[in-house]
Order: structure tokens, then C-alpha cells, then sequence
């Protein structure tokens, strides 16, 4: 016997690991699917083909004596996403700063930091929402503020690991030369992660025009008002018309915003 | 970067590091995105001075409504909650398995048909830009109200959203593994399942678990439109002014999602 292989560890371990997780996640899935088949109202397909007929093809006709209507409230909707992103993309940096492990010297001053950034990204979007249409009143600003905090954690957190991910010999240098912080902070630290931050700034406008249209659902402003008003009157062509016009507009920024993004990193 | 320009303007012996055009540019760009900022803060009749002026004002306006939390509501709105959620694991199941044929379509790894590579990246594309409520709106107006509807529209939201992630990852495997397989005559089913499932599987499930949070806190929206979950008990209380149940059922949802998260957190760690 010149070699043997050492027998592969914790075989049977792991078969009972593994059995363990895929019996939980069997229970996991029956669960939710009887719930869910308890649950539905499977009476809605009776009459599916009538319902089709009647909602598809106005859905696809849409109502162009409406356009001023929607496009003001398409525009809204992008005004709202670029405030509350650039609310965001600025409050982000110092956030962002605070929860670099680089950064700060104090590693439980620096876990406060990102634990306040996952405290922030855990709060949907609604619920924010639904807060500040409490305290600010109904209106695109309660939207701009939703958007602006909800952003906020995402990009902090982004911003946060750019930061880590940045040459520190720079900083070294420019420390041992003698330079204080803001200098190192103009010179050597801001160079090296705009291009990034910007960046992160422009994936999140893309991903908040999204997220603005719910906003309208608890009166926060935007499109989201529109189409559940008109939905509710059955108004079709107009939905049709919203349907178009946030696929074009979204379509076009998140081009133009990619195409921004590719020149910028 | 202004901030930059002031200073080297203030001292001009010191050597700029940037070229002039370049400071012109960012300067332009910087007072355009300003300006629009502006602009869309006077579009959305933003008050920030007030906000700051009556903070302590608005903070006790907001703790007077909504607290003390209704506990006792918190019992009415567990099992809309337990729909929320077999809502979401449904829907990610689904959107799971139908993205897999879908991913591979749309990867030019896999996919050297020039015409059914693009259709398929079109139609994604068409699908991620479409808002998720607005999804839910068209599906319960086909469907009527109840959580058939919802399951459908986050479905196909987190379609698109899923293929894309998974497709770009199979964009950036290693082709020499499925050249190999391909060479020793392989064919397609053989090459994805030896050549592609061993090196995307644990992005794969590690999207799976993302795509399952975001159905989770999407599902929040489908409520408002009658498309089922949580949303529909919030939106009922929200018109009838009571911010006292409110608060209890989004400590109840803020709970659930912060539980949801960490469990998946930790098995996404072990997976990838």
C-alpha cells in the first residue's frame, strides 16, 4: 500500500445534514402549497375567456386623449425617484464612511454604523411611506422622503463596501507626507470611489422609479394613484396607456443610465 | 468636486492634478444635476424647511396616532400574514422553475441562435421594466380578486428579474468545461446539466433566496389592489383612520421580514 486515501469526513454527518434540510424544505413547500390551494378561489377561470376578451383588447388600445393626464403623472413619478435618489446618494456618504471597516477605528463604532444600515433597508418601502403620508400629509413630498430613506440604507451599504475595496497606500502616503484629513479625504479617498458612487447612484435611480409607482397606493404621489383609479373604472385603454408609458420611460433611463454607468467605471 | 475648484482657484501657485476640461465638464454636469434637482423638489412640492422647523411637532403627531400599538390586533393579523408568505414561496417556486428554461435561452453560452437569444432578452426586458403593482393591477382585472392573481403577478415579476440575474451568471461561466463535454459528444441536456448546473448552482439558489425576500416585501403592494396577503388588512385600516391597528400589523410584518432575512442570510452564507 503506497497511498490511501483518507476516508471522506463527516460522510454520514453531512447525508443527515443534508436529509434534515430537504425534509424542512419539503415541509416548507407542502405547507405553503396547501395553504395557498385552501386559500385560492379557483372559481375565477370559469369565466376566464369573457373576462380576456373583454380586458385585452382595450388593454392594447390604449387611450391616447389621456396622454397629458398619465404623462404628468409619469413625470411626477421620475421627479420623486430623483429627488428622494439624490437625497439618498448624498446622506449615503457619510453613512457610507461610517461603516468602512477602513474608515473607522473603533470596530463597534463601525458595527453601529452598518447595523443602522440594515436597520434602514429592513423597513419596506409602504410602511415608510405609509409613515410619512401620517406625518407630512399626502403629496409627492411624503414620497420623495420615502424614496430618500429607503435608498438611503441600500446605497450606504454599497458605498460602505466601495470604500473597503479602495488602494490605502494612497491614503498611507499622502498621510506620511503629511496631509490632514481633508486633504487625504479630496486626494487620495474621494478620486478613487466617485466613479462608484455614482454609479451605485444611477443602478439605484433605475430601481426607485420603480419603486415610486407603489408609492401612490396610500396617497404618497406619483403614478401608482392613476392606475388604481383606473382600474377600479374599468378604464382599460387608459391602464393600456399607463402600461406604455412606464415601459418606454423606464426602458429609456435604464439605457441611458447603463449607458452613463459603462462610461463611468 | 466644487468644492475642489474653489480651492485651486483661491491658491494658484498650487498645481491643479486635473485638467482644466475636465473640472469644466464635472462643474456643468454638477450645476445641471443641481438645477434638475431643484427643479423636481419644486415639482413635488417639497418642504424641507417646515420638516425641520415642526420635526418635534410631526414626531409627536406620528407617536399620538399610532401608538400604543393595538396588540390586540396583532392576533387578526397573523394569518394574513401566513398568506403573505405562502404567497411569496409559491410565487419564487414558480418564477424558479419557469426562469431556468427561460435564463438558459437568453445566454449566448448556451444559445448560438442569434434570433432566439435576443427575443428572449427583449421579452425580459419588456417584463422587468413593468412595476410590480402594475402586474398585480392587470392580473387581478383578468383574474378578479383574490391570491390567485397575486401569485401570477409576482411571478412573473420575479421572472424577469431572476432570469436576467441567471442568465448573466451562465454568461460568465467557464465555456471550456462545456466545450469538453460538447467535444466528447455531449448533447445540450448533458452539457447544462455537467457543464452549467455545477458552476451556477449556488448562485443560483443564493438568487432564489433574494427573489424570495423581495416577493415578501412586494407582496405588501398586492394587498392594495385586492390581489391577497397582508396588504388588503392594511389598506382596510388605513381608511378607516385606525393607525393603532396599523402600527401593530406593521410590527408584526417588520418582525416576520427581519426573521425572513437573517435565516436567509445565514443559509445563503453556507451556499456561496
Amino acid at each position: 500500500m503506497g497511498k490511501y486515501l483518507p476516508p471522506k469526513p463527516h460522510q454520514t454527518q453531512k447525508r443527515i445534514r443534508n436529509l434534515i434540510i430537504y425534509t424542512i424544505l419539503a415541509i416548507i413547500f407542502i405547507w405553503a402549497f396547501k395553504g395557498v390551494w385552501d386559500r385560492a378561489d379557483w372559481s375565477v377561470f370559469n369565466n376566464l375567456a369573457e373576462k380576456f376578451q373583454r380586458v385585452i383588447p382595450s388593454l392594447f388600445s390604449p387611450d391616447w386623449n389621456q396622454l397629458d393626464k398619465v404623462w404628468e403623472k409619469i413625470v411626477e413619478t421620475v421627479f420623486i425617484a430623483y429627488a428622494g435618489t439624490l437625497i439618498a446618494a448624498i446622506l449615503a456618504v457619510p453613512f457610507g464612511f461610517w461603516a468602512a471597516k477602513n474608515m473607522v477605528k473603533s470596530p463597534i463604532w463601525n458595527t453601529l454604523g452598518k447595523w443602522f444600515l440594515i436597520l434602514d433597508r429592513t423597513f419596506p418601502e409602504l410602511i415608510l411611506a405609509i409613515f410619512f403620508v401620517i406625518t407630512v400629509g399626502p403629496g409627492a413630498f411624503a414620497g420623495v422622503l420615502t424614496i430618500g430613506l429607503t435608498a438611503f440604507g441600500m446605497l450606504g451599504k454599497l458605498y460602505a463596501e466601495v470604500i473597503e475595496s479602495i488602494d490605502m497606500k494612497v491614503v498611507e502616503a499622502m498621510e506620511a507626507n503629511g496631509a490632514n484629513k481633508m486633504q487625504i479625504l479630496f486626494y487620495a479617498i474621494f478620486p478613487q470611489v466617485l466613479p462608484e458612487f455614482l454609479s451605485f447612484a444611477l443602478y439605484r435611480f433605475e430601481i426607485d422609479i420603480r419603486a415610486s409607482t407603489i408609492l401612490g397606493l396610500v396617497g404618497a404621489g406619483g403614478i401608482g394613484t392613476l392606475i388604481v383609479l383606473s382600474a377600479a373604472n374599468r378604464n382599460w385603454e387608459q391602464l393600456g396607456l399607463i402600461l406604455l408609458g412606464i415601459i418606454v420611460v423606464v426602458s429609456v433611463i435604464d439605457f441611458a443610465s447603463t449607458k452613463i454607468r459603462k462610461r463611468l467605471v | 468636486m466644487t468644492e475642489k475648484n474653489k480651492n485651486q482657484k483661491s491658491k494658484s501657485n498650487v498645481h491643479s492634478l486635473y485638467p482644466r476640461k475636465l473640472k469644466l465638464q464635472i462643474t456643468w454636469i454638477f450645476i445641471i444635476v443641481l438645477l434638475f434637482y431643484f427643479y423636481s423638489l419644486y415639482e413635488t412640492g417639497a418642504d424641507f424647511v417646515t420638516l425641520i422647523v415642526d420635526f418635534d411637532k410631526i414626531i409627536n403627531a406620528l407617536f399620538n396616532k399610532m401608538l400604543p400599538p393595538n396588540w390586540e390586533y396583532i392576533s387578526v393579523a397573523i394569518d394574513p400574514l401566513i398568506e403573505t408568505i405562502q404567497i411569496a414561496v409559491v410565487a419564487t417556486t414558480f418564477s424558479v422553475l419557469i426562469c431556468i428554461p427561460a435564463s438558459l435561452m437568453a445566454a449566448n453560452t448556451i444559445v448560438k441562435n442569434k434570433f432566439i437569444y435576443q427575443t428572449t432578452r427583449t421579452i425580459l426586458n419588456i417584463l422587468r421594466t413593468i412595476p410590480d403593482i402594475l402586474l398585480a393591477t392587470i392580473f387581478v382585472s383578468l383574474f378578479g380578486i383574490g391570491i390567485i392573481s397575486g401569485i401570477l403577478a409576482l411571478t412573473i415579476f420575479s421572472l424577469g428579474l431572476l432570469a436576467k440575474l441567471l442568465s448573466e451568471t451562465i454568461e460568465t461561466i467557464d465555456p471550456r468545461q462545456l466545450e469538453a463535454i460538447r467535444a466528447s459528444g455531449g448533447n445540450i441536456i448533458q452539457v447544462i446539466w455537467y457543464g452549467v448546473v455545477p458552476q451556477v448552482l449556488p448562485q443560483f439558489i443564493s438568487y432564489g433566496l433574494y427573489v424570495f425576500e423581495l416577493n415578501v416585501r412586494a407582496s405588501l403592494v398586492l394587498g392594495f389592489v385586492g390581489a391577497g396577503g397582508i396588504g388588503t388588512i392594511i389598506d382596510t385600516e388605513l381608511n378607516f383612520l385606525r393607525y393603532q391597528n396599523v402600527m401593530a400589523i406593521l410590527i408584526v410584518l417588520l418582525v416576520a421580514v427581519i426573521i425572513i432575512e437573517t435565516i436567509s442570510n445565514m443559509l445563503r452564507r453556507r451556499v456561496v
